[in-house]
């Protein structure tokens, strides 16, 4: 197992475990987004290019825009329900 | 089940499920002692029987193209469950959208992120369209070059101009652009079917190794691949991006 | 030394589970989903590689070097972007369920029972 395999795999570990214990769902996307680099250099050391190229793309572009606009939604629905006065209304 | 009583239950299953995982693979062999007979078999027949050079698009897109034609409709139902799902939520509001064309920049579209977008527009084309038709020759091939393409138009919305984006790229357009990499891969196995009596065996001339042209079919699986995973990303970024954008009462 | 791969692969399975189990935030439920499923990329890779070997594009090498499993990764590559579609599809179920029942703490997700 050569140095950079070795370090890749801890960052890999920390990584893990850092999106996991990150309190608010927007450093969440954020840790994210940097695993998903951490997974890609690990994956360079394995020998394995064409599945870091898909790997960067994907959680450096696809996953973090979805994730970002479901967060807005999010947000913007529970800033116009708390503008309604009176009872929550489920509609 | 609250949360507490399900923390609690966690604490022993956590720690179990890791032992059993661990004892589960310490069966494996060690790492870096490969002992399985397919790869290396691949490794040295595929050069010289199908002369692609990347070994890895040619097993995607040649040898084992049964494979990603399953993979492909994956993608395609769960794009079509993101759209069944959203849309149903954004025709309750749309009695609403007053249309003015420019009425929904988003915050923060200053000069820099619109000069730095428009230099990675071409920028993106360019490496997407490169990873597609080089995709037998060296790290490459559909799915990555799919995402890179689709990439592209993301960084209009980035410069601020959503709505741009929309006209230049209608839900239609992209639906269909989909649509044809979808059922163009299918088909193209078809041929297979016809010309070598076996469905999505190479049926083209395999050509010189290290050109473009080369591999049989497996650059136009690849193309097809390619649209299609570009227009699944585009659909569902659209999608999504429709919720966050543009319904806001 | 020859085992942690699978070791760090069984850990970060745990710890993702751990983050869905204990998460108050249906996306967070999400995120960590997406590290329990970096795991098994990890073993499937883990199993393919060759000490010594090298990537499996002969574009430079001669075709008699020895290469790494190649059948693994085609998995792999398939699975990345797949992860990322059904992510998109867990997360517009995230997005309907918030605009119904107007929370997305799984503790308030109470339709199935009244």
């Amino acid at each position: 197992m050569t140095a950079i395999q070795l370090a890749a795999l801890i960052v890999i570990a920390v990584g893990g475990t850092v999106v996991v214990l990150t309190p608010e769902a927007l450093r969440q996307v954020l840790a994210l987004g940097i695993y998903g680099f951490g997974l890609a250099l690990l994956f360079f050391s394995f020998q394995a290019p064409d599945v870091a190229l898909s790997e960067i793309v994907v959680s450096a572009v696809g996953l973090p825009v979805i994730l970002l606009a479901s967060l807005r939604r999010i947000r913007e629905q529970e800033r116009s329900r708390g503008r309604e006065e009176g009872g929550p209304e489920r509609q | 089940m609250s949360r507490r009583v399900r923390l609690a239950l966690f604490a022993f299953a956590g720690p179990g499920l890791l032992a059993v995982l661990l004892i589960g693979l310490h069966g494996l062999p060690a790492f870096g002692h490969y002992r399985n007979v397919y790869g290396l078999l691949v490794d040295k027949v595929e050069p010289g029987l199908r002369h692609a050079t990347d070994i890895v698009t040619a097993l995607n897109f040649d040898i084992r193209a049964f494979d990603t034609l399953g993979e492909e409709f994956i993608l395609f139902a769960s794009v079509a469950g993101v759209a069944v799902l959203l849309r149903h939520l954004r025709g309750e509001e749309e009695a609403e959208q007053a249309r003015g064309i420019e009425d929904h920049r988003f915050a923060g579209a200053s000069p820099s992120l619109q000069l730095t977008s428009l230099i990675l527009i071409p920028l993106l084309f360019a490496l997407g369209a490169y990873l597609l038709l080089h995709g037998q020759l060296t790290p490459g091939g559909g799915f990555q070059a799919g995402v890179v393409l689709a990439a592209g138009p993301l960084a209009i919305l980035l410069a601020g101009r959503y709505f741009a984006l929309k006209r230049m790229a209608p839900e239609s357009a992209l639906e269909l652009v989909e649509s044809v990499g979808a059922g163009g891969y299918a088909l193209i196995g078809l041929g297979g079917l016809i010309f070598a009596t076996v469905y999505l065996k190479n049926f083209l001339p395999v050509g010189h190794q290290g050109t473009i042209l080369s591999a049989g079919m497996m650059p136009i699986n690849s193309i097809a691949v390619g649209l299609e995973v570009a227009g699944a990303f585009l659909v569902t970024w659209t999608e999504f991006f429709d919720q966050a954008l543009i319904v806001e009462r | 030394m020859s085992f942690l791969p699978y070791v760090i692969a069984a850990w970060l399975f745990v710890v993702g589970l751990w983050g869905v189990v204990s998460s108050t935030n249906l996306i967070r439920t999400v995120i960590s989903l997406t590290v329990v499923q970096s795991s098994t990329y990890l073993v499937l890779l883990g199993v393919g590689y060759r000490t010594g070997g090298k990537a499996p594009i002969v574009a430079d090498i001669p075709t008699s070097s020895k290469l790494v499993d190649p059948v693994v990764q085609v998995l792999v590559l398939t699975d990345i972007v797949i992860e990322a579609t059904v992510t998109a599809l867990l997360l517009a179920l995230v997005v309907q369920a918030h605009k119904r029942f107007g929370s997305i703490r799984p503790s308030d997700l109470r339709a199935l029972r009244d």
